[in-house]
This record gives C-alpha cells, structure tokens and sequence, in this order.
C-alpha cells in the first residue's frame, strides 16, 4: 500500500511539473538529497496541496492560478527552498463544487501528506472545503477575495494573506466613483452570494459618499443570455456598475454594449467581467474610456516597479498580460498574483516559525496571525499590504484603470486605508 | 425603461431565444416522434456544434463571413454523422428500451461532454458573425408639446440578431416541405405511425431511425452554429437548452412538430417578458413553475393527444 | 420460505457488520470516503424506492435532498435548535415538501413527470439563491464546529461521523427492506407491473404512489440533512440538478428496485470518479463509457445481475 502511494505521489509532482512546462529546475530541484539542500536537517520537500479548479464554470482562473503557483515554486526554490528543504506543489482539480473540495482536502492530508492546502478561489468551494481543513487541523491558505472569512464564518485554520476580499475592493471603489463619475449608480451583478457582496458593500460605500445605488439587477446564475434584462436600467443612472464571473461573462459585456449603443451612462466594471478575456475583442469597443477595478495592472504600466516586471517574467506573462508563449491566451491577472503572495506568505511563517512537520502546524498559524506590515518586493509584487491577524484578511491598494486604446491604463490607486473595515471576529482567540 | 420599449426588447430577445430553440426542440422532437425514445445527449450535439463552428473559424481563418458558411455546412454534419453512428453503434442495439435509451444517452452526453473538455478545454471562445451592424429604435413620448420622438437606451438591435431568426424560420420550413413532400419524409411519417406495418412494407425502418436521429441532432448542431457568434462555445453550454428543449417538447405534446414550433415560441417569447415584471430571478422562478403547472393540469401537454 | 426470510436477513446484517469491521481497519482517506458513501446512498435508497420499487421516474430528487440539507442548516443557526431537533425539523419538513410536490407531480406520469419534478426542483434551487440574504446563496453556509454536538458526541470527529453514518444508513436499509417486503411495498411493484390491473384489483394507486413519493422524499431529505451535519456545510450546489441526476445512476449502476444496489452503485461509481480522477482532468468521461457499457452488457446493474444470475431470492 505505501509503496503504491509513494508511486503516485511521484507521478503527480512529474505531471504538475509537466503541466507548468517549466520541467528543468523544479523538477531536478525537488529531487531529494539535491547539494543545495544538504545543509537543512532534513532534505524531504515540503509538500503544498494546490486546491485548483481545473475544470468547471472557474477553469481560466484554474489555469492560471496553477501556473503562477508552479512559478512561485521555482522562485522558492530558486531561493533555497523553504527552511533549506524544496518545495513540492501537489495539485488536484476541485472541478469548482464544494463536495469535490471537502473530498480533495481530505486527499491532501491523508492520500498525499501535504503540509499545507491553499489557492482556493470561488467562495462555495472555499464554504465547502473549510469544515474538513479545521476538522483536519490543517493550514488553509485560500486566494478568494470571499469576505466569509472576515465575517467569522470560518474557522481559525483557514487564512487569505495573499490577497483582500470584495469588501475591501468594493468599499475603496466608491469614493473615486463618485468624485470622477456620478452619484447615481445602477448596478448588474450575478446573484449569488459574491455579487450580493458587491451590492451591499457598495451600495453602503456609495451612500457615504453622498451617491445612491437606484437600481440592483441580480442576474442569475446559468444564464446566458442578458440583454432582457438591461432595460431595467434606469434612464437617469449616471454610472452603470458591472460585474460578472463565468463562462458567459464575454457575451455579458458584448451584450451591454449592443444595448447602449452609442449613448451610455459613465461605466465601472470589475475586472472579473473580462478576467482572461482579450481586451481587443470584437464588440468591446464601447468598452473605451470606462474604468476597471484591477487587483493588479494587467498591462504592463508606464510607472512599472521592478518587482511587477520580475514577476510577470517569471510567470510567463506579457506586457499586454497575455501568455509569453501564446498571445491568445490572457491572463487572470487580477487574481493570481494572490497565488504567488500566499505562496511566499508560507514560506515567511514557516521560516519564522521554525516549521519542520505536521507538528508545528499550530506554530505557523501562529507565526502568519503574528504578520502585520508586508513591504512589496519579489515576493509581494502587487503593492504593500496589511495583514490582520485578528481576522486572518489581508489589506492592500487597489487600483482603478481606464480603458484607452483597448488597453487599461492605470488612473488611480487606492491608499491601503480606504480598504479598512471594523474587525468582526478574532479568530487568535478560537483554540487549536 | 418606460413600458413599450421595454416590451419591443422582450419581444426581439424572445425571438431570437425562441428560434433557437425551436431548431433545437424541432430536433428532439423528431426523434421522440419516429423513433420514441428521449435522447438525454441532445443538449451535447447542440454543444458540439458550437465548438465545431469554433474549430471551423480557427482553422480556416479570413473573413468571418467564410467560415460561417462553411461551419454552417460541416458543423451539423459532422454531428449528424456522429448522432447516426452512436445510434447505430449503441441505442439499436438495446432496442430502444425507454428506460435504459434514458440511461445510455446520459453516457453519451458525458463521453461527448468530456471528450470536449479533453480535446476543446474548459474554455470558452468566441466567434465573430459574419456581420453585426447595431442599430436603435425609435419610441414616441407624450411631452408638453405633444408626441415627441426620441431614442430609449437599448432600444435595438444587431442585424445579425435578426438573421439569426430569419434563418431558423427558413430551415424549419425546408424541413416541412422534406417532411411532407418527399419520399424520405413519407418514410419517416410511416415509421412514425406504425413501425411494424412500414417494416412490412419494406421501409428500412433502421436506416430510418439512424437518419433521424443524425438529422436531429444536426438541427440542434445548426441552432448553436447561429448562436455561438452571440454567445460563446464552452463544453458546458449543452446542459440550459436541453432542459429548455424537454420543456418545449413536453408542452408542445410529444413528437408533435407544430406542437412543438407553438411551444418554442411561447417559452422563449414568455422567458423576456417575464422578466419585464419581475427581478431576474424570480422571473427565472415563476417561468419554471409555469411549466411545471402547465403539465399538471395538461399532461398531455399544450397541443398533444395523449402522452405514453 | 422462512429459511429464505432468514437468508435476507442475515445477508444485509452482514453487510452491516463487515462495514463495522471496515471502520477499525481502512486508513483514514478511504474510512472518510465510505462514510460520504453511506450517506450519499442513503439518497440512493430513497430515490430507488420512488424508481425502482414504484417506477416514478423523477429528476427532481434534489429538491427532497437540498430541504432536508437546508431545514436541518437553518434550523440550527436560523433558528437556534440543536442538532437533534434540526434534523427531525428537516424530516418533518421533508415529508411535508415531498406531499405537497408528490399530490401535484403525481398527476402526470412517464416522461411529463420527469419534467414536472425537474421543474419543481430547478424552481427550489432557484428560491435559494433568489432569498441569499438567508441561505447565502450559491455560497452556503457552514455550520460551526461548537453546534455540531449531538448529546455530547462531537460529529466532526471522523469516527463519530462514521458510526453515526452507519447507523443512518442501517436504519433506513432495514427499513427499506421491512417496507419492500410489507403489503404496501407489494402493491407499488404491483402498480410499477401493470397499474390498470392495481386499478381493477381495488388498489388506490393515486394513494400507493403518494406514499411512496412520501418515503422517498423523506428518506432522501434525512440523506440531506444528515450530509450536512456530518460534513458541516449547506450550499446550493447540493439543490442542483446534478443532485437529482446522481441518484438515478447510483441506482441504475447497482441495480433498481434491489436493497443493497443503492449502495453498490454509489461506493462503486464514487471510487471510479476518484481513480478515474488521478488519471484525467475528464474523470465524467468513465462515468459515462461505464454507463453505455451498462446498458449494452448488464442493464440490471451491478445487484441486479447477480440477482438475476445467482441468487433470485435477493430482494
């Protein structure tokens, strides 16, 4: 039986490597006994379990949160590893359902051994897996933007240090919406339970403000068709608010267009309404001079750090946020950066903490909870952020892009502030 | 949106739902008629579609205009081939049992779903229409200087929306006319009626089913070649017009073609304007009710005789 | 005959006993994977009484499992009960949602009733996400650690969770195989054989099948709400429709209007999706070879052809 398991487990880290065509360096690196690690006691590689939605309504955030996390291997291990030991990123596809998820994590724990699980992104998946990571006791890092975290609904395992939740990035949109653009907004979101985030932490923001939301079209989920439903749009709206996530977020924004025609009202969109979808498509181009919000710039800004530029290499991404090897192929790249982060998160708690095995899992909650500013740099190249402890959430800028020339150019970055919220739990006092 | 734009708007968007979905359920229906089984896999053929008119753009590359012909020619036939093949392969084989044809066509659409998502990928893709001009219509107000023109947000539409619809009239009525006034549609109406009686007869009852069963599935393949340039191909896309399909089958009776035709129309017309009166969801809600109580009180569906 | 009443008997405590023995011997993964299986064919037995034993095909058996899931969930931290008291709150709520759909569903018959139930359950899944603000949506809810006690016994421990799932599954398999076996589950087969000579013998098959939608639907509700106790989550995604097309393969796949197909069927094709899993990113795709391989080679299932082969005293 073990001799079985340590067979597959070998097969699943050659097939991760394959997946990520980066085979040479972490493959050769995560080779037990390899010089480099000679100097740590032990040179058995810590294993991570990527969580990821292979397939399923969140495939193109799947692939590219697989890619960037097999990136921020290398660049882990390329470093020295974690603690001198490699790093092994063992992935399982989740197929965006909350059943599979509990189901995968409990194949981390028991089947593959992992040291951690993390990379979840849709929040029902994130719901369903949860439970299972703190009945396991085992570190939960997810990369969702879900604001049940923050909202005591989890429990003291699970932790979002790589990247903020909607709360956040909806609550700082409003200020600059409603200086910049106008003060009553009409609002298209997907009904469930993300885009009734957006609809009541905006719709709370705006009225700080000074504006109001005069209309909320929830579009339900499966749908694939939307123009019916936009003449409920008020004719006095002043800012049309749009976000959407799916398969048919493509011919949700065409379709919005189609329907204004040449006379719109001022448009905002999250980016997750265009996340992997080219900029440049046909039927986009009402799209020109609206503003996005972006987790981070999919295209290359003129103001560039070093770090963006180190890590959109490493990732294998363009300037235009494409693919290197395919310049159809466009990135998540509002979302994926979160893989990354967590990924050198791990690394930082698990070296502060003295991390050797399963047994010190406690120690790097608690080493992570103890995290409090996080300069940018290599291994956080989407900005500062602050972490709290408390709710285990991080915080960081946003930023707001305008389209121009079918590109999104950076207009405004929020301050790590305006992304506060009052704590409401603290998870460092729930027990182990 | 005042009243009456928002009703022309219902009606342009039902129109091009409801001609899709007629070539769809048209299909579905054929096949429950001749051959008396439900094909579970329906919603796959029209997915498959899609993806192959993706496949044809990509290849073939130059002016959309060329490789929408051509997907609309190889699209529906590849997939008829395919239909026949599993039908000839699989569902004749268990003789057409309800049950277990129920049973078999849920593994195809898996085997056809999955093949997608190994080939294809979990993406999904767009394709250009072969032309697309928007243009706005005009509405009337009642202002202080009387009846005042003006032009409502949204009121339009795509010239390629309006295509879409004329060509699925125009396809539903050459299926009429094959139906009806060939020798191949005489040997299907026989089938249909009595399939032991055509058998006597010395009507390859067999080549009958497997023809049917790829033309119906090559209706629903040419329904999603005209609305992929709308939407977008995703190996997933095949689940929402096969429940959509079974429903319009079902209320227009069973194996009836124009039963079905009136039922296609009715659902996806009722689908926009229902959502004028009611928050999106809810509308989704009480349009599934709708149906739901319709079979109650009609089993036999709107316009059918009597249901198996 | 009462050696062959024996004989069932002894088979299925066995069956029972052997799953007992499973629990000091299978390492961790597969020890949690069974006891997701006993749970999940808990559904299966309650949807193969409405298929297999009464012939209702019904798509919509979803709707049964998500109202016991949510009765049970909101029960607890809606309305504060304790875990108890929810889940017998999710089986009242259950034999009163599967009477209500059952008295309207049951007018039509065959295909019409597939549609019919599939509505009403494509209609319930879409109630939970239109009231978000109570279910959370698609998102779900999950229920905290400190209220998954039951007298004392801590439901997230994986043991607890095993032999309460066990005792679940025992209780609704007896009472299967009590109710198959009783006039009443007589008469279903009876209505399933010919329902015009169940008429002109004096049945009232409306009733029969009522009751039978009733069972079912409660069986299949306990199955829902027991998945979300012991698994400490309630989301949308357990209404959808995949949830009521599951069903109706586990049972075809080990053998309607049999006890123990259910359960064969869903240990069966829940390990197949796992290996197959390893293997593919399709993983559905052996689902589906095995399904058409089914109905071209073993159209009884797995249970059925070893009843018809074997052993034709298996109920």
């Amino acid at each position: 039986m073990t001799d079985y398991l340590k067979k597959k487990q070998s097969r699943r880290q050659v097939l991760g490597t394959l997946g990520a065509g980066a085979l040479s360096a972490s493959a050769i690196s995560s080779m037990p006994g390899f010089v480099r690690y000679s100097q740590a006691q032990t040179s058995e590689p810590i294993k991570l379990g990527l969580q990821v939605h292979r397939t399923g309504i969140g495939a193109a955030y799947g692939r590219w949160y697989s890619r960037t996390t097999e990136a921020a291997a290398k660049f882990i291990n390329d470093n020295g590893g974690i603690n001198g030991r490699p790093v092994q990123v063992i992935t399982e596809d989740d197929a965006t359902d909350p059943k599979r998820g509990a189901e995968v994590v409990e194949k981390f724990e028991s089947e593959h051994k992992c040291d951690v699980v993390f990379g979840t992104l849709f929040s029902h998946v994130v719901a369903g897996s949860a439970p299972r990571a703190g009945e396991l006791k085992q570190p939960y890092f997810i990369v969702s933007e879900g604001t049940q975290l923050a909202a005591g609904g989890l429990n003291r395992y699970v932790m979002q240090p790589g990247i903020t939740d909607v709360k956040s990035q909806v609550q700082s949109m409003a200020p600059f919406i409603s200086k910049n653009l106008g003060k009553k907004v009409t609002m298209v979101f997907p009904d469930f339970a993300f885009g009734h985030d957006h609809r009541d932490f905006f719709s709370e923001a705006i009225a700080k403000q000074g504006g109001e939301v005069i209309a909320k079209i929830a579009i339900p989920p499966t749908e694939s068709s939307f123009t019916k439903y936009f003449p409920q749009i008020p004719r006095e709206t002043e800012v049309l608010y749009h976000v959407m996530v799916g398969p048919a977020v493509l011919t949700f924004v065409k379709e919005l267009g189609e329907f204004f025609g040449s006379s719109s009202p001022a448009i905002f969109g999250f980016l997750d309404s265009l996340e992997a979808v080219d900029m440049a498509s046909p039927g986009l181009e009402f799209l020109e001079g609206s503003y996005f919000w972006e987790g981070n710039p999919r295209y290359a800004q003129e103001n560039q750090t070093e770090y963006d530029k180190f890590y959109r290499n490493a990732v294998g991404v363009d300037e235009n946020g494409a693919s290197v090897s395919d310049a159809n192929d466009i990135s998540t790249y509002s979302h994926m950066f979160g893989c990354w982060e967590t990924m050198n998160i791990i690394k930082a708690g698990m070296e502060a903490s003295g991390y050797k095995d399963v047994n010190d899992r406690s120690k790097l909650i608690e080493a992570v909870e103890a995290m409090t500013t996080i300069p940018a740099s290599n291994a956080h190249p989407q900005g500062d952020k602050i972490f709290n402890g408390k709710t285990h959430q991080v915080f960081g800028h946003q930023y707001i892009t305008q389209v121009k020339n079918s590109k999104l150019v950076l207009a405004h970055t929020t301050s790590i502030e305006d992304t506060f919220y009052p704590d409401a739990v603290d998870y460092t006092t729930q027990s182990f | 949106m005042e009243f009456g734009p928002n009703l022309i708007i219902a009606l342009i968007e039902g129109s091009v739902q409801a001609a899709v979905l007629t070539l769809i359920a048209v299909g579905l229906s054929l096949v429950f008629g001749v051959m008396r089984v439900v094909n579970v896999a329906h919603g796959e053929f029209f997915m498959l579609g899609a993806v192959l008119a993706w496949a044809v753009a990509s290849f073939v590359g130059g002016h959309p205009a060329v490789s929408f012909i051509l997907a609309l020619i190889i699209a529906p036939l590849l997939v008829g081939i395919l239909a026949a093949a599993a039908d000839i392969l699989i569902l004749k084989r268990i003789n057409y049992d309800p049950e277990n044809t129920i049973v078999a066509t849920i593994g195809i659409l898996y085997i056809i779903q999955q093949m997608t998502l190994i080939t294809y990928g979990p993406d999904a893709r767009p394709v250009e229409p072969p032309f697309n001009h928007r243009f706005s219509i005009p509405w009337f107000e009642y202002t202080e200087q009387g009846y005042s023109m003006y032009w409502p947000w949204g009121l339009g539409t795509t010239s390629y929306k309006l295509f879409v619809v004329a060509a699925a009239v125009a396809v539903i009525v050459l299926l009429w006319l094959a139906i009806s006034r060939t020798k191949a549609g005489l040997m299907m109406r026989a089938t249909q009626l009595d399939r032991d009686m055509a058998q006597s007869f010395g009507i390859p009852v067999d080549r009958v089913n497997a023809i049917v069963f790829g033309v119906g599935a090559a209706l629903a393949a040419l329904g999603a070649v005209l609305i992929v340039p709308i939407q977008q191909a995703h190996y997933l896309m095949g689940g929402e017009p096969l429940l959509l399909a079974f429903i319009v089958v079902i209320i227009g009776g069973l194996g009836s073609l124009p039963g079905t035709i009136v039922a296609a129309v009715f659902i996806g017309l009722s689908d926009g304007i229902i959502s004028i009166f009611f928050a999106p969801t809810l509308a989704k809600i009480l349009s599934t009710l709708l149906v739901a109580f319709v079979l109650i009180f009609r089993p036999q569906g709107l316009f059918g005789k009597a249901v198996r | 005959m009462r050696a062959g009443e024996n004989r069932v008997w002894l088979l299925h405590i066995a069956v029972v006993l052997v799953i007992l023995a499973l629990h000091f011997v299978l390492p961790p993964y597969h020890h949690g994977i069974l006891a997701r299986v006993m749970v999940l064919a808990i559904l299966a037995m309650g949807y193969n009484f409405a298929f297999g034993y009464t012939g209702l095909l019904s798509l919509g058996h979803a709707l049964f499992f998500g109202a016991g899931m949510y009765a049970m969930g909101l029960g607890i931290t809606g309305l504060g009960l304790s875990p108890g008291i929810a889940v017998l709150f999710a089986i009242v709520c259950s034999v009163l949602v599967s009477a209500i759909i059952g008295s309207l569903a049951l007018r039509t018959a065959g295909v019409s009733l597939m549609i019919v139930t599939l509505m009403f359950a494509q209609a319930g899944w879409y109630l939970i996400l239109y009231f978000g603000e109570i279910t959370r949506g698609d998102e779900g809810f999950v229920i905290p650690q400190a209220q998954r006690l039951v007298a004392g016994i801590d439901l997230a421990d994986s043991n607890n969770r095993y032999l309460i799932a066990l005792i679940l599954f025992a209780i609704v398999l007896f009472t299967t195989l009590k109710l198959v076996r009783s006039s009443f589950g007589k008469a279903l087969v009876a209505i399933r054989e010919n329902e015009e000579r169940a008429k002109m013998l004096g049945y009232n098959v409306f009733a029969y099948k009522l009751g039978a939608i009733i069972v079912s639907g409660t069986i299949s509700g306990l199955a829902g709400a027991a998945y979300g106790l012991l698994f400490g989550y309630v989301g949308a995604t357990f209404a959808s429709v995949q949830y009521s097309i599951l069903p109706l393969l586990w049972v075809l796949l080990g053998g309607a209007s049999t006890i123990l197909g259910p359960f064969v069927g869903t240990l069966f094709m829940t390990y197949l999706i796992d290996i197959s899993s390893e293997f593919t990113e399709a993983y559905l795709l052996v689902a589906g070879v095995i399904l058409v391989l089914l109905t071209l080679f073993a159209r009884q299932g797995i249970v059925g052809e070893v009843k018809k082969r074997f052993a034709p005293w298996l109920p």
